[in-house]
């Protein structure tokens, strides 16, 4: 760069390029020097130069005259934006659109809050000052016509550099080298715009990859958007799958495995699942097989091998006072809302019906007289498989309080047709026991 | 380079602060431009990249198989994947620590280091956020954790001390990356007016897009520089408060042994101590290597080692401290999670814990050790190896006999937990080798801003 040491305030020379006068660059020897040539450049009142160096010169500041930055400022509102909003956030999400109860705690407490409304804070800080610097300083801007110099180049390694433009208003080109030089630069530089265009134009094929890529990034927002915005009877994308599709069949779907074209296989016939043998036929359901059947009414005539519903209890049921309480309580809870508490009838369900204009007949268990001779067995087995439309409980109550319901019907029934007889003799006096009657047969 | 003295008494050397100045900008650029890589780098990262192969096919067969094939049970829920998190994090702020405070106190003998320390903090952070990601079991929906409308109308549970290590350490990240960023661009476009002026044009290209177009304008630098001291001073309280947050995931639980309010100082104390030890690790031998001892000078490292001598001193004092509260406290749980610790059956780390971090540094008192760089790197790996099992005490120790008897149980790892953690130490050393040998790893205006020659030629007014 020796040629260029020797300063030419003379006409610029054309050619190569070069364009309009941009502005002068002059070099100095050493950040101080730097200082003072600013200072200078300042003082006879030049508005439009700045100075150039590899590292952030100490007191240019002032020389130049430059405005302390707005920076800080506009950081201390980013962070406070930060904190607003990391508060906000929190309270909208965990306080107001989906309230959570962790232990019965308030739904808002600022102590918790605290840790990500300060990381809110310092990255919203962060952001503004690193962007807001660079937006402040207009950069990123990919070319300026000092690259043209070479001398410029070595800004970023030893060069100390005060540029002045031509735009200045105290502007001369020959009063303003003569300047420069006073102030002791080591050589003064003329700058012209570029005028070649294929140097001062984009390149076509850089602006063909950006307008290019460009479109290319729209095209998933296209598709998304569409997608939002139509229908479609084929399923969503499934990027991550994890578990929503197993090679298996689901229950009661079709096969093209098996041949009769269900996914369903029924169990083998006779397959009884563990535990549900119930080899006791009287105490499972309720049955027997007598040798002298002479008291058996209904099945006197069958068979030795024929079942006869039994009028006695299970040896293993306890018939006890318990017993009955364990009854009237499982009664109390499976069927009183139909049969009603006393067995009439009239539970809940069919008053309702009644007021709602419907039927709904529930059998009246103590006056029936079907119902009062029907051996335990068959009441035992009414209630393990229903009755018309009453379903069976086998599947809700299990056997042995089945029996102990059996018992509280019977009880039930006796107190509903007790005779005077039998109340206790103390009791027989008293007003209660003198309306007890013997009951009407009913069909 | 003999740094040029300084043309102090007005006279005029000519061209002699510009000499200091290219000395400089040639000493550093020297790494990257050298035409081959050393020997040494290449047999380095030969060895770093195939130890991340072990990584990548380690998270394979993770992520493919599930978090079972973790040595992780019922009971020791968190292993190595939480202690090799809290490690990477706490060697990463070493980075924030001289790039930030030490800014803060004026401490110039950073810029030598802070380039490089920056660095190893995003590589560190980089690494340290891999194992919770992969302890999720499914990453691919980790982005739940970011607060985003969704259609199952869900929110995060923000008050959960594991949703405050989300924003945390992604905070963390981010700024380290920026602060990184912005004090290498000046240093990039010294790289791309280097290459531009060989005529290396694909080199200047990718260093010119990477600097913005910097130009070293002084009302550029005097806003850069403001930038600069405010983002030190944001990432000073940023850089305690993550490691406060970390353990918080410790120290909010209720498990003895972790119910403690004495950690957040405790962590942060010990990822410092943790931190220097990588720097140095780190720097030591690329110093040799490439011929750096004039930058990053004796004195600078010296410093560094009383840094870990307090600060090992430091944890020292808390394991201390653990031990007397644990005691003093007469609560039972915590005296037998303490007694426990030292010696039931992981008591092995606890003593290599207490030998490497709180012995190991007692070294550093020798100012003779001080400036053996071999015995220095020796004690660094020593405190490398103790910050490790400082963590895995704390988090397998206290978890393996919690409350129950019955759920008692011992940790052993499997050959994934290891080659996770020898991945991450691959996908380290791979970046840092990568940022040696391709951008500037000293901040070359720092260094030339804290030279006497950048204050000469003032004094006569």
């Amino acid at each position: 760069m020796a040629h260029h040491d020797h300063n030419e305030p003379a006409e610029p020379a054309h050619g190569n390029g070069d364009g309009e006068l941009y502005g002068v660059l002059a070099e100095f020897d050493t950040p101080g020097e730097l200082v003072e040539a600013a200072r200078k450049v300042r003082d006879a009142g030049y508005t439009e130069f700045d100075c150039f160096s590899p590292f952030p010169v100490h007191g240019i500041d002032e020389a130049m005259g430059i405005k302390r930055t707005i920076l800080p400022l506009l950081v201390f509102c980013g962070g406070f934006a930060g904190t607003v909003g990391g508060l906000l956030l929190q309270w909208w999400c965990n306080a107001y659109n989906w309230p959570w109860n962790i232990s019965g705690k308030p739904a808002w407490s600022i102590p918790a809050n605290v840790p990500i409304a300060f990381e809110t804070t310092i990255l919203l800080s962060v952001f503004t000052s690193f962007f807001g610097m660079w937006i402040l300083n207009k950069l990123p801007q990919v070319w300026h016509p000092f690259f043209r110099l070479e001398r410029f180049g070595r800004v970023t390694d030893d060069a100390f550099l005060l540029g002045i433009e031509a735009k200045d208003q105290r502007f001369d080109l020959a009063r303003t080298t003569k300047l420069l030089q006073d102030a002791g630069a080591l050589a003064v530089e003329n700058c012209h715009l570029e005028t070649d265009p294929s140097r001062k134009n984009m390149p076509k094929w850089i602006t063909a990859l950006i307008v290019s890529s460009t479109a290319f990034a729209l095209i998933p927002f296209a598709v998304a958007a569409k997608a939002r915005n139509s229908h479609s009877s084929q399923p969503h994308i499934h990027i991550f799958p994890d578990m929503d599709f197993q090679p298996k069949y689901k229950a009661d779907t079709a096969s093209d495995f098996f041949p009769d074209g269900r996914a369903n296989r029924g169990e083998v016939p006779g397959t009884i699942a563990r535990g549900n043998l119930a080899p006791d036929e009287l105490f499972y359901r309720g049955r027997e097989f007598p040798a002298d059947r002479s008291q058996y009414n209904e099945c006197k005539d069958l068979a030795a091998d024929q079942p006869c519903w039994t009028r006695g209890f299970p040896q293993q049921i306890d018939v006890s006072k318990a017993f009955l309480e364990r009854g009237q309580n499982r009664y109390n809870i499976y069927c009183s809302a139909c049969h009603g508490h006393d067995g009439e009838g009239k539970g809940m369900i069919p008053q309702r019906m009644a007021e709602l204009g419907g039927a709904w007949a529930a059998r009246d268990l103590v006056t029936t007289q079907t119902v009062i001779t029907m051996p335990n067995g068959q009441l035992f087995n009414t209630i393990s498989n229903g009755f018309n439309t009453m379903a069976g409980y086998a599947a809700q109550i299990p056997p042995v309080d089945r029996w102990a319901i059996v018992l509280y019907v019977r009880a039930l029934q006796r107190a509903r047709n007790a005779l005077t007889d039998d109340v206790p003799p103390a009791e027989q006096n008293n007003a209660a026991s003198q309306q007890l009657k013997a009951p009407e047969p009913t069909k | 380079m003999s740094s040029a003295e300084a043309t102090a008494e007005g006279g005029h050397d000519k061209g002699k602060a510009r000499e200091a100045f290219r000395a400089v900008t040639r000493d550093i650029s020297w790494v990257a431009e050298a035409p081959k890589p050393h020997k040494a780098w290449l047999a380095a990262l030969a060895i770093s990249s195939a130890m991340l192969m072990v990584g990548l096919y380690s998270i394979y067969v993770l992520v493919t198989t599930g978090i079972g094939v973790w040595g992780n049970s019922n009971t020791v829920g968190w292993a190595w994947d939480i202690t090799n998190f809290v490690w990477w994090i706490g060697i990463g702020h070493a980075g924030t620590l001289i790039s930030a405070v030490l800014y803060l106190t004026r401490q110039t003998w950073r810029v030598s280091i802070n380039r490089a320390a920056e660095a190893m903090t995003i590589f560190a952070v980089m690494c340290a956020g891999l194992f919770p990601l992969l302890h999720t079991g499914r990453p691919w929906f980790a982005f739940w954790m970011i607060p985003h409308p969704n259609d199952m109308g869900m929110w995060p549970q923000f008050r959960s001390p594991l949703m405050w290590d989300v924003f945390a350490v992604s905070t963390y990240a981010t700024t380290s990356i920026l602060f990184w960023y912005m004090g290498l661009v000046p240093d990039l476009a010294t790289f791309r007016d280097r290459c531009a002026a060989r005529g290396q044009n694909l080199k200047a290209l990718i260093y010119g897009i990477f600097s913005l177009g910097w130009r070293g304008s002084a009302r550029n630098w005097h806003r850069y520089e403001r930038a600069y001291l405010i983002l030190a001073g944001l990432a000073t309280p940023l850089v305690f408060s993550v490691h406060s947050v970390v353990s918080f995931d410790f120290a909010t639980s209720q498990l003895p042994g972790w119910h403690t309010t004495i950690f957040p100082p405790y962590f942060v104390a010990g990822a410092i101590f943790s931190g220097f030890a990588m720097v140095l690790t780190l720097m030591l031998p690329l110093r040799h290597l490439f011929n750096l001892k004039h930058i990053i000078k004796e004195s600078h490292v010296e410093a560094m080692c009383k840094i870990m001598l307090a600060t090992g001193m430091m944890v020292g004092l808390a394991y201390a401290t653990e031990l007397f509260i644990a005691w003093y406290s007469g609560n039972l749980y915590e005296r037998f999670a303490f007694a426990n610790r030292a010696l039931g059956p992981f008591w092995w780390s606890y003593f290599a814990m207490v030998g490497c971090n709180v012995l190991a540094p007692q070294f550093f008192w020798s100012q003779k050790i001080r400036r053996s760089p071999v015995i220095i790197f020796v004690l660094c790996i020593f405190i490398n190896i103790g910050m490790w099992f400082e963590r895995f005490v704390i988090i397998a120790t206290s978890l393996a006999r919690s409350f129950l008897p019955a759920q008692w149980s011992y940790f052993s790892p499997t050959r994934y937990d290891v080659g996770l953690f020898v991945g991450t130490l691959g996908l380290f050393f791979t970046l840092f080798l990568l940022f040696f040998r391709y951008v500037p790893v000293i901040a070359i205006s720092e260094v030339k801003g804290a030279m006497p020659e950048a204050h000469a030629g003032k004094e006569h007014h």
